[in-house]
């Protein structure tokens, strides 16, 4: 069992241990704080496979921008230190049922499946070479949609302040 | 213990993906609601980065789709979470039933 073997599990087991604990806790911010260990643990398996430009856009959308702005709507919606409210059992058993029985329809199709092994050259995920392709406007390029993903940002921008634009009460 | 390999990471990412549903069918409140989309989001992005690494290593395509991915959710995240503060203003909650009357 090699250093490399050692990680991998290491890491599986903080990004599903603690996605666990960020959909049964009841404290919600502990809820949150659960939520940023398992995403620092996605990044941790995409530097172990060796995509460290995705592991940092991971690190800086996810860990730097998405749970900071959760958190933020917390503090803005809930009384910090305030649980949430118990469940209904029976929602509790029916939605880990249904939740096993898919998780293991998938895996059992997984199991079952071979995929495909490669042949021929790769092509190393450096900066140089994603830029290169996702702005190039030849066959396999992605400028087109690039484009489009920088207008829905600038759309959504836009969509949420228009949302959570302070407007006169209405019923009052 | 094996050497992980691709089926290794295709299993963790199904595991991650069932524990966001899970959080997405038992609770009630629309933020958790929220993070359990993330992790179903970040499992299904680290499936693409698995399957370019060892299916299709000659193709970066799998690196875009999860690039998009990522800010695709970033743009939901920030407008679930303005709808979510608007619903709080008006309803004083956050609770998946109080915007039932919206359907009115």
């Amino acid at each position: 069992m090699s250093g490399s073997t050692i990680i991998f599990y290491l890491l599986a087991l903080i990004t599903l241990g603690s996605a666990m604990l960020a959909v049964s806790s009841r404290q919600i911010f502990r809820s949150a704080i659960f939520l940023l260990f398992s995403l620092i643990g996605i990044a941790g398996l995409y530097f172990w496979l060796q995509y460290e430009f995705i592991a940092a856009v991971q690190i800086v959308v996810y860990a730097g921008g998405i749970t900071v702005l959760i958190i933020f709507s917390i503090f803005l919606t809930a009384k910090s230190g305030e649980s949430l409210p118990k469940q209904k059992p029976a929602r509790l058993i029916f939605s880990a049922l249904s939740v096993f029985c898919g998780a293991a329809l998938v895996m059992l199709q997984i199991a079952g499946h071979s995929f495909p092994v490669f042949s021929g050259d790769a092509i190393l995920p450096t900066v140089g070479n994603i830029g290169k392709q996702m702005l190039s406007t030849e066959q396999g390029g992605y400028a087109l949609p690039f484009e489009v993903i920088s207008m829905l940002l600038l759309a959504a921008m836009i969509g949420c302040i228009v949302i959570a634009m302070r407007s006169k009460p209405l019923l009052k | 213990m094996m050497e992980p390999g691709l089926y290794h990471i295709l299993f963790l990412s199904t595991a991650l993906f069932f524990t966001g549903v899970y959080g997405f069918f038992s609770r009630r409140n629309l933020i958790t609601i929220l993070m359990s989309i993330e992790l179903m989001l970040n499992s299904v992005c680290l499936n693409f980065i698995a399957f370019n690494k060892y299916v299709w290593p000659g193709k970066l395509d799998g690196v875009f789709m999860t690039l998009f991915i990522i800010a695709i959710a970033a743009a939901e995240a920030a407008l679930a979470i303005a709808i979510i503060i608007n619903l709080y203003r008006s309803h004083q909650t956050i609770d998946v039933s109080s915007g039932e009357e919206m359907k009115y």
